[in-house]
């Protein structure tokens, strides 16, 4: 099909099928398709580019799992594995917390006069609304000591939103505490748990997924988990890791997974498209590794993807996830050039100020580990959108639209 | 094809849409350069000196003769570069330095002649602010200086120090070196007596678009009369480690201990300072904009470079769409942009796979765009 009878498509608001999307992704007319993307977006969410204040808390590396293109994980006892005692969390919470109200309302006092956007000019809180919390599948810690965690910092700080545990720590939290998916669940959101990140996705496809998780759990047992989460109340996101084994086609067909489910739950909030970081991961040694389930040979894995592939997924995620409210230009894995980039291709999200993100900086990741509010805000405007402090649903926050639920 | 007007990049600098901007650009390249090759030098950057009475504001590398890290590359170490650039498969040395108060022509000329004699390698060396230099300590002209470096061996010549062609910023950005007249008084010359130079911008500093555009149009008026220029590389401050970046607090602290940030500009101007404070590097958006429009306004240069060093191999893969055709030089060793804190470490090979992965015919070029490898 030629992209014009597409562009029409997406003119009219249709929905596109999988052959659509996989001819955007064999098209090299990016100016068409970011156009469209951008189109698409703007009728979600306006000119609006959101961002959060945010702190990461990655509370072991230590994974039974031990993905090949992971470079954080490390088994126990190996050399740099690490735990956090919840003593230690509450800690880097409460010293973050007052490092950063500093060096923000520093900001502050030389940015404001700048900030053309009402929901931002009058915004003085000045430290992150979210804390975001995904570790490795620990062999000896027991479920309690998650539903302890989430106690304790909710009582410590009343007012942060958890966002915590990728669908495959709660697929084990579900094994280790002998119990269902949706009780499980429903423990944790009883202890603290306000919503999902959209990790362990990765790439549904089986074959490709053998390739470079064959531990984790399956893309249909992934899906699973969030399907439960919404039908338990608990909002989720949802990734895809792309620019290693798989083709085109995966990428569809990942697509039209979490299209189906969304049609179905309403669940997902943002979409967040991953692209894959070789340094330091299995997948990009060049000894013959044999992937132990499949004993198929690893393939080596050297390269980054590029710039041009970055914005053409997440344009054509905007244009095939009609249903997702929200497209994720993740800035840690993209770099912030291309994630400013990517606001002109269909992305209304750069997520967050990210204190201490640890996971994509063990493979490599070329971009820095701290964003402070007034570079996010001046990569948003210099992309020609609004940018818009959000919290956890994507409410502004702000005087004028505080505490108004979001109607995007 | 009519030819972009100044009032009409203007508009497209301040208001285009970015995209559409970047098709445009996007065609012209593909007019230029129908084949879909996307070229690069094997070549390293050598820095002779680091030893510059300048004193740049957006420059991190240059040092004070007294400074304990100033340095002046000895020839065994330069052979030494030398030797491995050939052996990596490089074609060209870069000579850049600063502006060193004790080396005379005489010095350069050693230089080049001995290199030359040991090596079979293209210099590409000495940008205007360091002709000019040589030429004022030896009393003698422009054109009489470029003619003896040239028969001592300088091949061509780079289009640094061009920085924004406005005279009121560089008063304010590098209030000491050579201005816009003379800059382009060197590349005229050179270009006369048979040198082809490059042409670079720096941007997102303290300029406005306007200067921008003039920036453009005098590199468009000039190649209208000469054709000497072979590529332009617009790049973005980098305001790392500068003094450019420093809050003035911060800088007025820091001259206590320093001695390099002491010299300030003679006259401070109190409007440079406030901009100062809160100046935010050039995005993303901004590269590829101005990329695009050097694309689509200089119809008369053939080649428009991606600059990796500064933006990043991403970046640079993103550009090949916004009007590059070249990704510049493997740099097997730069100084300059890495001391104002970016690195971007890229071996030969990643280049190549780069360009491929954006979907381009890599080749290996010489300094005068001819290429000398293909089926990379």
């Amino acid at each position: 099909m030629s992209l014009k009878k597409i562009e029409k498509k997406v003119i009219a608001g249709r929905r596109l099928t999988k052959d659509d999307a996989l001819a955007f992704f064999e098209s090299d007319d990016i100016f068409t398709i970011g156009r469209l993307a951008n189109i698409a977006a703007g009728r979600k969410n306006g000119k609006n580019a959101y961002f959060i204040q945010n702190h990461h808390i990655n509370p072991t590396n230590i994974c039974v799992n031990r993905c090949k293109f992971c470079a954080f994980s490390r088994s126990k006892g190996e050399k740099g594995a690490y735990e956090l005692s919840i003593r230690e969390i509450i800690k880097k919470l409460k010293t973050q917390r007052s490092a950063v109200s500093g060096q923000q309302s520093e900001k502050l006092k030389t940015q404001n006069s700048k900030f053309r956007t009402k929901f931002v000019t009058h915004h003085s809180s000045p430290s992150y609304t979210e804390v975001h919390i995904v570790g490795g599948l620990h062999p000896d810690w027991p479920f309690e000591y998650y539903l302890e965690m989430l106690k304790k910092i909710k009582t410590n700080f009343p007012n942060i939103h958890i966002k915590a545990f990728t669908a495959v720590e709660i697929d084990y939290f579900s094994k280790i505490s002998e119990q269902g998916i949706t009780d499980t669940l429903k423990e944790l959101k009883k202890a603290g748990l306000d919503s999902m990140p959209g990790g362990g996705a990765e790439i549904f496809n089986t074959q490709a997924r053998n390739k470079i998780c064959p531990e984790k759990i399956t893309g249909k047992e992934w899906l699973n988990v969030m399907e439960k989460a919404h039908n338990a109340g608990i909002k989720t996101n949802a990734t895809m890791l792309y620019g290693h084994l798989e083709t085109y086609k995966h990428r569809v067909e990942h697509m039209l997974r979490l299209r189906e489910l969304q049609d179905r739950t309403g669940g997902f909030q943002a979409f967040i498209p991953l692209a894959f970081h070789p340094m330091n991961t299995e997948l990009s040694q060049k000894s013959e590794v044999r992937s132990q389930k499949s004993n198929l040979p690893i393939p080596n894995l050297n390269r980054y993807t590029s710039g041009i592939d970055d914005l053409k997924t997440i344009a054509i995620a905007r244009l095939f996830l009609d249903n997702f409210p929200h497209i994720k230009a993740y800035w840690i894995m993209l770099g912030e050039k291309i994630a400013q980039l990517a606001l002109m291709f269909g992305a209304d999200d750069l997520d967050g100020t990210i204190i201490e993100e640890k996971i994509t900086h063990s493979a490599g990741a070329l971009s820095g580990t701290v964003m402070t509010r007034a570079q996010l805000i001046n990569l948003i405007e210099k992309a020609g959108k609004v940018p818009v402090e959000r919290d956890s649903f994507y409410r502004p926050i702000g005087a004028t639209l505080r505490g108004r639920p979001n109607k995007l | 094809m009519n030819r972009t007007t100044k009032k009409e990049a203007l508009t497209l600098l301040k208001s285009a849409d970015l995209l559409g901007l970047g098709q445009m650009a996007d065609n012209v390249r593909k007019r230029l350069h129908p084949k879909g090759i996307v070229s690069f030098i094997i070549d390293r950057n050598i820095n002779y000196t680091n030893v510059c009475i300048n004193r740049c504001k957006f420059c991190a590398f240059y040092r004070d003769k007294n400074d304990p890290e100033a340095y002046v590359l000895s020839k065994r170490q330069l052979y030494n570069k030398i030797k491995e650039t050939i052996a990596l498969g490089g074609t060209q040395i870069l000579i850049q330095g600063g502006l060193h108060p004790e080396l005379d022509i005489n010095y350069y000329v050693d230089l080049l002649k001995t290199v030359k004699a040991k090596f079979p390698i293209h210099i590409h060396g000495f940008s205007p602010p360091e002709i000019c230099y040589m030429a004022d300590i030896a009393g003698l002209t422009i054109k009489r200086t470029l003619q003896i470096l040239n028969e001592a061996g300088l091949d061509s010549i780079p289009g640094g120090g061009a920085e924004i062609l406005s005279d009121r910023i560089r008063e304010k950005i590098s209030p000491k070196k050579i201005g816009k007249d003379r800059w382009l008084e060197v590349m005229e010359q050179a270009h006369r007596i048979g040198i082809k130079t490059t042409a670079t911008m720096m941007f997102g500093s303290i300029e406005e678009p306007e200067d921008i555009i003039e920036h453009l149009d005098t590199i468009r008026k000039l190649q209208e009369k000469t054709n000497g220029f072979t590529a332009f590389i617009p790049w973005s401050f980098q305001p790392g480690n500068t003094e450019l970046s420093q809050k003035s607090e911060v800088r007025s602290q820091k001259s206590k201990k320093n001695s390099k940030l002491k010299i300030q500009n003679s006259k401070p101007n109190s409007s440079l300072v406030t901009r100062h404070s809160s100046l935010q590097p050039a995005t993303a958006a901004d590269y590829l904009r101005v990329l695009a429009l050097s694309r689509i306004y200089l119809d008369n240069v053939p080649n428009i470079q991606a600059s990796w060093v500064t933006q990043g191999i991403k970046m640079a893969q993103v550009a090949l769409r916004f009007g590059a055709n070249d990704f510049g030089s493997t740099m097997i060793e730069e100084n300059v942009v890495a001391a104002a804190g970016v690195k971007h470490r890229v071996s030969i090979n990643d280049i190549i796979t780069s360009i491929k992965a954006a979907g381009f015919k890599p080749a290996q070029r010489d300094m005068y765009y001819n290429i000398i490898k293909r089926d990379l």
